[in-house]
Formats: structure tokens, C-alpha cells, sequence
């Protein structure tokens, strides 16, 4: 080890000079409609040490604004102003000078660890990769790849890789999720840059994972001083770990404040309305003043017994049992949460009442039909009875089928109905879910993803249905669409008055809906109860870490649970 | 059952048709090469529709009024391109050959198109034995060389010669069986992807029948792709057609005119001087196979959004610097061809 790996890190900076600095920023992209003014007109610094949240919803210009530090920007984008990083500014310096200041300067963290690395290369390497680059060039000195290799362990360690001399050398598939995202963090801080630009980090993580990342980033600014510029739609990342934040909406900075500041007392009319739609865990629960389980009495809907659901194994691999064991029941009138994180068989519970998926063990019974012995035949007229929302409501309409066509579908399915009379029913449906009737002559794709939703549940209505299943029917809208939607189901869950299995991985969302709650954990069912008994005081040992780890929208309220999360883990 | 309830609001017609739509968003480069494919292709398909009137003669015309025309004749006076050996005007065959292209274009990608589509959405639908066989027989003909797989069918259905229709077919049938895998494969793949989407889930979750979903939900999301395949095996086609008449499979001169056929016959010409009998014929060949390659390459150019040139931001009408350079490039190719 010849090269110090702190000597590049300690390149004296003024302690109140800005780490970043960005002035007047300007993004225009060139599409087939036409310029897209993506940032219309940005300023913002980042001090050393320093978390500063970029938040906003899709299309608010966080991402783009992002990629801009690093200068990740398509070809087909022109952008004006400045970004000053260390004195050199991103969009004006030449491609040799900008990959120099890459990796030394500035790192960037992305959403999604498991399209981040590179699948046949070691992660050793891949961290060394980014080591190696920036020695050599400019007079320096080469790196041999056994001192590329040392650093990469070091950065490996720094992370909280356990073992790292021995893991240096495995592929990214050995690793989990969280994990992976270690590895890509360690990746970024082989050079020691100053900033870490993390866009999105804890998206594509489960709430426990989540924790634990968040807990890593916050390490590396305490011990190493790094500025972090973290870009989030959660409310409750922003609020665990940031300190000061920057609210961003179609482009523009609608306000900037320090966390606390702003989540007591927000100015702007955009940040009110957005903290107001954020759900909270523990407020406006649908179980609130609950005692014992509501609609019973009546035949339930769906009964499983000891459900056991396999997927089987390739040659040689036992069956992975998805779903192992699962009692419950679904009465009716009756919103059923499922709660678990992913992996834990939530959705193929779900599907596999839809008869989507088989089930291969135990009885689950749906409207009274066993459905261990599915015969698409003899199930299908009890399809009217059942409605479902699927999670994506990109994906779940045909483009080529205009709304109207798409919400009328089980009905001419089932009833064959006139033209007339659809057209009639689907007016009225999409009324119903608050959208205007002419609606029903546009293609999906004329649709904003809250408004298609909307008529998600409009077609799984349609019928009439006594039994609604809805997989994660919010958690690919923004929170403001959320709050409208999730409402939106609440009212016509009262007024149509069907049970409904509400499956997702968000907590809060679940308590908003739900009387009944299901915790799912490794396809078991380790908990069920009233909603505002599980989420307030969990028996099992996974739901309390599971309620833990969510993080909450409000510093001060978050700092006490990350304390209580800290003495929860080291029992 | 598949009524359209509402009337949906639709684009003008030229909007949604393949190559016109695609013109109006290409720019630059991928324009000039979309109009020159379009252009080419437009010549193709005049001359195979109004032969009877373009063409100075017959296809098998060896006489006229003035008595029967001189064999070998260079380009000039009576015969703008000359004639062959056997005293046929070269011009005429050249015109009456894109008609016999045509016709063998027609008929060999609309059967491969209908069986390939069906046995695609079928196959990839449904799955399991019928799916497996189907791929297993698909690979076999894949392994095959093109040519060879033509020729022995064309020998099978008759005999390697035969009169214009039978010509045609015989053609058609070979190139068909050729060129189903390829159309199997892409509906296949495009079908098995688009099982797995939710719209497809939702239909079967509201108990739409197999029939139903297939024909509503995946036919017309399968074969988006169709029009790029289409042309560039259009291109294929025509250089198997030639591949056949010029190993002596094709069609009689006295049935039709064949590009091939007319090539094979100028080989014995090329070593004594006589360059047109060979040349016009690999002309026609070689632009139109160009025209419709680079209509098919553009299009799959502008369907991918990432490969799609786009105007500048900020600076509009302003070409790319290459732009202009890159064009006459193109157009010394296609020249030197």
C-alpha cells in the first residue's frame, strides 16, 4: 500500500465553502412532442458534511437534477447555468476533466443495486475498477491490482460487509438486496469523493433493509464528513436522515428549509398539501376504537386452512414453498390487510385467489369453491364475484383498447350486454370513481397513472363483485395520487359495501384501509389482528422490528423511533 | 362478443400507417435514407403493376412487325438495353421481372405471415407439447441453408420447372416454408411476453376465454413488429427467388420474366464483352433489395426510441453537422452499387 487512501480526501477545503454548488440550472430535453423543460430554473448548495434532500414527486425534475452533478445527461439533452463542484463547473468541462472529477469528487448511489453491478464481475473488481481508473492518468502512479484489491476490502469493510477478504471475490448474486446496495455504496466511497449523489437508494429495498441503509448513510457522514444529496419521494427517509431539504415541483424549487423547520411549519402551499398526503402510521386508522373483529356472523368468503402454495424447483432443487401454512379468513364487507415485505408470498396469496396461481396444499376455499382443484371451467361464473386491481396501472390495461372497452370487458364477458347498456354502466362506474364520463373514449395512455388506477378499480367494480383483491393497487403512484386514491377506495368500499384483501408492503397505507391485519413473514402468517393493535403494540417479534424500522414523517418523532429501533436490535 | 362499445378517437389514417407515420417523425439522416428505400420501392412496385404498359415489349417477345430482333444487340436504337442471346429485349424482362418479384413477394410473405402468426399466438398461448414440437420443428428448418431448404421443395412441388403460376407458387411455397419459423418465433416470443403482462391477467382474472384474450388482447399487441419483418423479408424473398432461377429452379423464360433466370444465361456473355445482358438484371435485383432493406432498417430505427434521431432542443432547423456529409456519403453508396 503505497497510496495513502485518505491523502485524496483531504484536499484542504475551506470548512464554509460549498461542496456543490449549483446556480440557475437549466434542463431541456428533445422529444418527439416537442422541448420538455425538465429543470426550468434550480439553485442550491451543499455545505460539507452536509444532508440535503432533494424531494419532489415524478416529473418534479429530482432525478434529472441528479444526473446533472455527475453529468449522466442523455444526447438528447441541453442544459444551461452551472454546477460547481470543487471550482470546476459539470456542464462546460471537457470529457477527460469530467471523469477525473467522477469518482474523485463526486459518487453517485442508484435506486436499483441489482442493475447497478455488473453480473460477471466480482464485486472486488468492480469496486477496484473505479481505483484503477483514476491512478495512472496524469502522472500518477498505477495501482497494482493487489493494492486495488486491499482498497477495495477496506471500502467493503467500511460499509459493514462482514468478512470482506474472503466476500471481496463473490459475484453480486451471492449477495442480498441490501447488501448489494452496501456494495454499491462501497463502490462509491473507494475514492473518498466529497459527495455522494444517492438518487433513490432505499426505493427498491424492503422497510427492514431500509433501516439499515439509511443507519450506513448517516454513519458516513458522521465519520468521514461526506455530503450526501439524497433524492427521495418518502417522506420518512427524508425525515430520518436529511438536514435540510429541497422541495422540487415540475422543475422549480418550491421551498428550501431545514428538516425540522419545514416539517413543522412548511410555507408553500405544494409542501402543505404533500406533507398532509403522506400517510402516517397510527393516524386516521380504520381500526381506530376497535375492540373485536367487526362483520362477523355472516358465511365468510374465503377460508384457507393450512394453505400451502410451491413453486417447484428446477432439477435437482426442492420446491420453494411461497406460501407455507396460512390460516385466515375474508368475511363479508370486510377489508383484509396483507402486510409482509417482498418475498414473504403476499401476492401469490392474493393470485392465487384470483386462480391465477394453484395452490398444492392445505384447502382454500373462495365463495365456497375449493380452489385446491381448480377447474377453469367450473370456476369461471364465480369470476363475477371476484374483482382485482393489479398493482401497475401502466401495464394493466391494453394500449390498443380505449378505457371504455377495457372497464366494459366483464361485463360483455359475462352478461352480454347491448352496447347501449355498457356504454350506460360504464358512465356511471367511472363516475363513480370520480372520473368524467368522456373518459371512457381515451386510450390508457392518455391517462395519468392515479386517473388509470381509477379505472382499474372501475373495471374490477363493474359487476358488482363481492369480493375485491387489490395488490399493491397504490404503491406505483406518488404520494398526492395516493392519498386520493386510497381515499377514493374507502368511500366506495362503504358505499358498494364489498370485502375487500387489501395486499401491500406499506404499513401506514394498510392501517388507513384496513380493520383486519395480516402480517406475513417468509410465507407464514406470524400475526393477525386488529389493525390499531398490530401496528401499536406487535407481539411477534418480526412485526415489532417490521413497525421499527418504517420510518415516520416527522425528525423529531423519527429520531425517538430510530433509538427505540437501535435498543430493539441489540436485545 | 368483440363489439366496440364506445367509438374510439383515432388518428387520421396517414398518421397510423406504418411507412407514412414514420416519415413524418424521422429528421436528418434516418429521413434521407427512409425516403430513398420509399422511393426505390415505389419504383419496384410501378413497374411490376403497369409492366404491360412500361414494357416496350413482351417478356418472351423475340419478333415484331419489323421481323425478329438481332441477337446480342448493344444498348442503343430499337432496344434501349440491348438484347440477349436468345434475341430477348432486356429492358422489357427487366420490367416484366419486378412483376414475377411481386408476385412471388405477395404470395410467399402473406402464407408465411398467416401460418406464422397463427402457430406463433397458438404456440405461445398455450405452451406445453404442441409448443415444444413446434419450436423443435422450427430449429430444424433453421438449420437448414435458405437456398437449399427452397430447391428441395421447389423440386418437390414441381419438379424444379414450370410455367408462371406454378412458377410462382412453387416459389411462394419454398420461400413460405423458409420464412414461417422466422415469423413463428418473433409472434412467439412477443406472445409469451405479453401472457405474463397484467392486461392479460386481468382479462383471464374476469374470465375471458382462451379465444378471446388471443384475438383481443395479444393479436394486435403481438404483431406491432410485422411491417419491419415484412420488408426485410420481402428483400430476402426477392434474393431467393433470384438465388432459385439462377441455379436453373425458377420459371421458363416463355412463362415470365425472371431476374434469375435472365442472370444465369448472361454469365456465358460477361467473359465476352457483352455487359448488358448481365448487369441490368443485377441492377433491378440489388435496388430493390436495397430499397426495401432500408425502409425496413429505418423503420426499426424510428420504432426504437433510443436509435430515433430527434431535432436538437433550443436549436430548431438546425441540422446535425454530419448530417450533410453522411447524406452524400449514402448516396455514393447507393451509386456504387
Amino acid at each position: 500500500m503505497t497510496i495513502n487512501i485518505d491523502s485524496v480526501a483531504d484536499q484542504s477545503r475551506p470548512a464554509d465553502q460549498p461542496v456543490l454548488e449549483i446556480d440557475h440550472l437549466k434542463v431541456t430535453f428533445a422529444t418527439d412532442g416537442g422541448d420538455v423543460y425538465a429543470v426550468k430554473d434550480v439553485s442550491l448548495d451543499v455545505r460539507s458534511g452536509e444532508v440535503l434532500a432533494i424531494v419532489g414527486e415524478s416529473g418534479s425534475g429530482k432525478t434529472v437534477t441528479a444526473k446533472t452533478i455527475l453529468g449522466l445527461l442523455p444526447e438528447t439533452a441541453t442544459s444551461g447555468g452551472a454546477v460547481l463542484i470543487n471550482g470546476n463547473n459539470v456542464i462546460s468541462v471537457s470529457a477527460a476533466k469530467l471523469r477525473q472529477i467522477r469518482g474523485r469528487d463526486v459518487a453517485m448511489v442508484f435506486q436499483e443495486p441489482s442493475t447497478a453491478l455488473n453480473p460477471v464481475f466480482t464485486v472486488g473488481w468492480q469496486i477496484a475498477e473505479g481505483i484503477r481508473a483514476h491512478a495512472g492518468g496524469a502522472g500518477g502512479k498505477r495501482v497494482s491490482a493487489r493494492d486495488a484489491k486491499a482498497r477495495a476490502i477496506e471500502a467493503l469493510r467500511k460499509v459493514g460487509i462482514p468478512d470482506p477478504e474472503h466476500r471481496v471475490n463473490y459475484y453480486p448474486h451471492q449477495f442480498s438486496g441490501g447488501q448489494k446496495q452496501r456494495v454499491v455504496i462501497a463502490a462509491a466511497l473507494a475514492l473518498n469523493p466529497g459527495l455522494i449523489v444517492a438518487d433513490e437508494p432505499t426505493t427498491a429495498l424492503d422497510v427492514t433493509v431500509q433501516a439499515e441503509i439509511l443507519e450506513l448513510l448517516r454513519d458516513l457522514r458522521d465519520k468521514y464528513g461526506t455530503s450526501i444529496v439524497l433524492i427521495t419521494h418518502n417522506m420518512g427517509v427524508v425525515a430520518d436522515l436529511a438536514d435540510r431539504v429541497v422541495v422540487m415541483y415540475q422543475g422549480d424549487v418550491v421551498e428550501e428549509a431545514p428538516v425540522r423547520v419545514l416539517f413543522a411549519e412548511p410555507k408553500q402551499d405544494y409542501t402543505k398539501k404533500l406533507l398532509a398526503a403522506v400517510p402516517h402510521l397510527g393516524r386516521n386508522s380504520a381500526s381506530e376504537g376497535l375492540r373485536e373483529r367487526a362483520h362477523q356472523g355472516s358465511p365468510v368468503l374465503v377460508e384457507a386452512t393450512n394453505l400451502t402454495i410451491e413453486y417447484p424447483g428446477r432439477l435437482g432443487t426442492p420446491a420453494f414453498k411461497a406460501v407455507d401454512g396460512v390460516s385466515f379468513t375474508v368475511s363479508p364487507g370486510e377489508v383484509f390487510g396483507l402486510v409482509g415485505e417482498s418475498g414473504s408470498g403476499k401476492t401469490t396469496i392474493g393470485r392465487a385467489i384470483a386462480g391465477l396461481n394453484r395452490t398444492t396444499g392445505g384447502s382454500l376455499k373462495v365463495l365456497g369453491y375449493e380452489m385446491l382443484n381448480l377447474k377453469e371451467r367450473t370456476f369461471k361464473p364465480l369470476r363475477k364475484d371476484i374483482g382485482f386491481v393489479f398493482q401497475d396501472p401502466a401495464a394493466s390495461f391494453n394500449p390498443q383498447l380505449t378505457i371504455g372497452d377495457c372497464v366494459a370487458e366483464p361485463m360483455i364477458i359475462h352478461t352480454n350486454p347491448s352496447p347501449a347498456q355498457a356504454r350506460k354502466r360504464v358512465a356511471e362506474l367511472l363516475e363513480s370513481v370520480q372520473l368524467p364520463a368522456s373518459y371512457a373514449q381515451r386510450y390508457p395512455h392518455e391517462l395519468s397513472g392515479g386517473q388509470r388506477q381509477r379505472a382499474s378499480l372501475a373495471r374490477a367494480l363493474i359487476l358488482n363483485p363481492r369480493l375485491l383483491i387489490a395488490d399493491e393497487p397504490t404503491s406505483a403512484l406518488d404520494v398526492s395520487v395516493q392519498a386520493k386514491v386510497l381515499e377514493l377506495f374507502k368511500e366506495i368500499q362503504a358505499e358498494f359495501g364489498f370485502a375487500a384483501l387489501f395486499i401491500s408492503h406499506d404499513l401506514a397505507v394498510v392501517d388507513i384501509l384496513s380493520q383486519w391485519v395480516g402480517v406475513l413473514y417468509k410465507g407464514k402468517l406470524v400475526e393477525q389482528g386488529i389493525g390499531s393493535q398490530v401496528m401499536g403494540a406487535p407481539q411477534h417479534d418480526y412485526t415489532k422490528r417490521l413497525i421499527a424500522s418504517l420510518p415516520v414523517p416527522d425528525p423529531d418523532e423519527q429520531a425517538r423511533r430510530r433509538e427505540a429501533h437501535r435498543a430493539l436490535l441489540a436485545q | 362478443m368483440g363489439t366496440t362499445v364506445l367509438e374510439p378517437r383515432k388518428k387520421s389514417l396517414l398518421d397510423r400507417l406504418p411507412v407514412s407515420s414514420h416519415i413524418r417523425q424521422s429528421v436528418g439522416l434516418q429521413r434521407t435514407m427512409l425516403l430513398i428505400g420509399v422511393v426505390l420501392c415505389a419504383v419496384f412496385v410501378v413497374a411490376a403493376i403497369f409492366a404491360p404498359v412500361l414494357a416496350p415489349y413482351g417478356y418472351s417477345q423475340i419478333s415484331d412487325d419489323a421481323g425478329s430482333f438481332p441477337a446480342q444487340a448493344e444498348p442503343g436504337g430499337k432496344h434501349l438495353m440491348g438484347t440477349t442471346v436468345g434475341g430477348y429485349d432486356v429492358l422489357s424482362r427487366m420490367i416484366w421481372g419486378s412483376q414475377t418479384a411481386m408476385a412471388v413477394i405477395v404470395a410467399a410473405v402473406l402464407m408465411s405471415i398467416f401460418l406464422g402468426v397463427f402457430l406463433g399466438l397458438v404456440s405461445g398461448y398455450f405452451g406445453g407439447w404442441l409448443d415444444r414440437v413446434l419450436v423443435v420443428i422450427a430449429d430444424a428448418i433453421y438449420a437448414f441453408p435458405t437456398l437449399l431448404v427452397a430447391i428441395v421443395m421447389s423440386i418437390a412441388i414441381n419438379k424444379g420447372q414450370s410455367g408462371f403460376w406454378g412458377g410462382i407458387l412453387a416459389c411462394g411455397f419454398a420461400i413460405t416454408a423458409v420464412f414461417v419459423p422466422q415469423y413463428f418465433r418473433v409472434i412467439r416470443a412477443e406472445t409469451i411476453r405479453l401472457k405474463a403482462e397484467p392486461f392479460v391477467e386481468s382479462a383471464q382474472v374476469v374470465g375471458a376465454s382462451s379465444t378471446r384474450i388471443i384475438r383481443r388482447h395479444i393479436f394486435a399487441n403481438a404483431t406491432r413488429t410485422l411491417p419491419l419483418i415484412f420488408t426485410l423479408n420481402a428483400s430476402e424473398a426477392i434474393l431467393t427467388l433470384a438465388g432459385l432461377g439462377f441455379l436453373g429452379f425458377g420459371i421458363e423464360p416463355s412463362s415470365a420474366a425472371e431476374w434469375g433466370f435472365d442472370l444465369n444465361k448472361a454469365m456465358s456473355d460477361a467473359s465476352s464483352g457483352i455487359w448488358w445482358t448481365g448487369v441490368f438484371p443485377g441492377l433491378a435485383i440489388v435496388l430493390t433489395v436495397v430499397g426495401l432493406t432500408l425502409v425496413g432498417e429505418s423503420i426499426n430505427d424510428l420504432n426504437d426510441p433510443r436509435l430515433r434521431g430527434r431535432k436538437a432542443a433550443g436549436a430548431k432547423g438546425a441540422p446535425g453537422p454530419s448530417t450533410a456529409a453522411a447524406n452524400a456519403a449514402i448516396a455514393a453508396d447507393v451509386r456504387g452499387l
